[in-house]
């Protein structure tokens, strides 16, 4: 940081005089505090009780809890002081917490299988649509193909359409094969949607890779899938991966055909969470610490996009 | 070096000369020609049985009267029934203007914060990029759990937006209500999508930015042009392209708009943030009228196609200039 600081002259005419970078780093750092805030509330919601949740004003400073995330994990059910006093003594931290109100733990809450399909239909929707996207990158990519552009354009338009037009149809048609609710269902769905973002992706990606290393190859007597897997994949391996935590990124997140496709079985985590329901409405704790799980991969993920992302939000339209 | 690529695909090195003869090829297994279709194939399938069998289906269906919740009446043609319906309809003109408003401020919002936030950070000061990740957190999360949070923060009694605010004004904070009055909810729908979706116009916007070469500038400081006429012929018309795909992709995500907003105000209070999306959900889904909601999803089909390839012709006569 300090090297970079000196690096620059100061009579540099482009680069901003030091005055104009202090008022520039102090509006953006006030944006980020105030745009990371509601985040950070989340986070620190789901340490809250339930009544420090719901109390007003509203909290800053409380006494941490684990009871959301215990919440988040559990069915309870209310019992009498007497019936709790005569239990034998709880026998992990968690009954222990659950019985200072007055509950007794009676079972996991679905938030594990909910989860479970979250990662099954995001990981098998992410690979179907890597594997088909990166052949179709390939082929557009290298070969003449007929109406390429045509193509191209028709396999974009796809993703115009509102997902609620699309559910019609297709929640007919799922009703029709028995794929409604399925976790199978909901993979060929959401590679059908990222498909369309890994091919013209990929193609960006490896338009960028000199043809001539295949070209050596080819001459050196290896077939046109031996270059592909030998020469071409190794080099685009890291925009193979890019596309991937991309496609994994909007499977995870989706949410207008999870809800109107499924109901239990195959549902996913963004419809499940809004409704996670303690006494008396909203666990607002348990539905922070469903929300802070969710979103740390979220987090991670962005960090390490970071230098593609301009890529993956724009199609490939805009590269750097 | 940053670039945009044209939609037309005549520059990018698809088009190949042939590597080896023919001949040569075949000896060492598929021919080119049958690689390319069987690597493009598979994708072209899955687009087919996924969306377009499904859209043909759909678009059967616009011309019949089936309801799910009476499948028990008899499946019968209604020729242009339900689309003479839904164009005379108000509420739907209704909606359709909810939408339109939305789509306008929402977005107008964020060219102005992102396009602000972009010129900030292209000063470059120090830990420039550890901020803009911060600030790019929001537009990578689950819209649905982000209406869904945003509704603890809103909440008049409990939650520190209000709070907050009063805190400011005075006006007790139980006194109004960002997601159940009329007059805010409509602002309160643009300024969480904003909260979201400012971050993805700054980063094209920056990406405009670091595009303009610096022997410009350097030429017109020469020139002694002001600050502000530097901005005005330089760095505005040299990033427009950029801040017109930036509208043109969240236009167009903005009127599919269901998640974010169903999770926040689901349409209400009453119907003042009723989207076109919302609105098709509960005809669809909550109605089961599929043949009228058929017909509307066909409609907003061609409105979003139609208006983007308007917009997409419009950008390719900016960039020429």
């Amino acid at each position: 940081m300090t090297a970079a600081a000196t690096r620059s002259t100061a009579h540099s005419i482009v680069e901003a005089s030091p005055r104009a970078k202090a008022f520039a780093s102090g509006l953006v750092i006030l944006y980020a505090v105030i745009t990371i805030l509601p985040l950070l509330w989340i986070v620190a919601t789901a340490f809250k009780s339930q009544s420090d949740a719901i109390a007003y004003p509203p909290k800053v400073i409380f006494e941490p809890t684990l009871e959301g995330y215990v919440n988040l994990f559990t069915v309870r059910t209310r019992q009498t002081p007497d019936f709790i006093a005569k239990l034998p003594p709880p026998e992990t931290w968690y009954d222990q917490l659950v019985r200072k109100r007055d509950m007794v733990i009676a079972g996991p809450s679905k938030v594990v299988p909910r989860f479970v399909n979250s990662l099954i239909i995001g990981f098998g929707s992410t690979f179907l649509a890597v594997f088909l996207g990166t052949l179709a990158a390939y082929a557009f990519s290298r070969f003449r193909i007929p109406l390429a552009d045509d193509l191209l354009f028709f396999i974009l338009s796809t993703r115009m359409m509102p997902p609620v037009a699309v559910a019609i149809p297709i929640y007919l048609m799922y009703r029709q094969l028995n794929l409604t609710d399925t976790r199978l269902g909901m993979i060929l769905l959401y590679t059908a949607v990222n498909v369309s973002l890994a091919v013209w992706l990929l193609k960006g990606f490896i338009d960028e890779i000199p043809r001539e290393y295949e070209e050596a190859a080819l001459v050196d007597g290896y077939t046109r899938l031996q270059a592909l897997r030998k020469v071409v994949l190794p080099q685009a391996v890291t925009g193979i991966a890019a596309t991937a935590i991309f496609c994994l990124i909007f499977s995870w997140n989706e949410y207008a055909f999870a809800v109107l496709l499924t109901s239990g079985e195959a549902q996913t985590m963004p419809p499940f969470i809004p409704f996670i329901i303690g006494e008396g409405g909203q666990d607002w704790p348990a539905v922070a610490a469903a929300t802070t799980l969710f979103v740390v991969p979220i987090v991670m993920f962005t960090v390490l996009l970071r230098k593609h992302l301009l890529r993956g939000i724009t199609f490939g339209a805009v590269r750097k | 070096m940053t670039t945009i690529l044209q939609p037309d695909h005549a520059t990018i090195p698809g088009v190949s000369k042939p590597v080896t003869s023919r001949a040569a090829r075949r000896v060492h297994g598929l021919s080119d020609r049958t690689i390319a279709w069987l690597f493009v194939a598979p994708t072209i399938a899955l687009l087919l049985a996924i969306n377009i069998f499904p859209l043909i289906w759909m678009i059967r269906l616009s011309f019949t009267n089936l309801n799910l919740s009476m499948s028990y009446l008899p499946l019968r043609f209604v020729g242009l029934d339900n689309f003479r319906d839904i164009l005379t309809d108000e509420d739907v003109w209704f909606r359709l203007q909810t939408t339109a408003q939305f789509v306008i401020s929402s977005v107008a919002l964020q060219v102005v914060v992102g396009f602000g936030l972009a010129l900030l950070i292209n000063r470059q000061f120090r830990g420039h990029s550890f901020w803009t990740t911060i600030i790019l957190l929001p537009m990578m999360l689950s819209p649905a759990v982000v209406g869904n949070f945003w509704t603890l923060l809103l909440q008049p009694q409990i939650g520190p937006f209000n709070y907050l605010i009063s805190l400011f004004t005075g006006a007790p904070p139980s006194s109004f209500s960002m997601t159940g009055q009329v007059a805010l909810a409509p602002w309160t729908i643009v300024l969480v999508d904003t909260w979201m979706w400012a971050p993805y116009v700054m980063l094209i916007c920056l990406a405009g930015l670091r595009s303009i070469p610096d022997y410009i500038y350097e030429a017109a400081e020469v020139d002694r042009a002001s600050a502000w006429r530097q901005f005005w012929s330089i760095t505005l018309p040299m990033t427009v392209p950029f801040l017109m795909l930036a509208v043109l992709f969240r236009a167009i995500e903005n009127f599919k708009m269901f998640d974010m907003v169903n999770l926040l105000t689901s349409g209400g209070p009453g119907s003042t943030t009723e989207l076109v999306s919302i609105s098709l959900k509960r005809a669809a889904f909550e109605k089961w009228r599929t043949g009228y909601s058929s017909a509307l999803a066909i409609i907003l089909f061609v409105t979003v196609f139609g208006a983007a390839n308007i917009y997409v012709k419009t950008l390719n006569k900016v960039k020429q200039r």
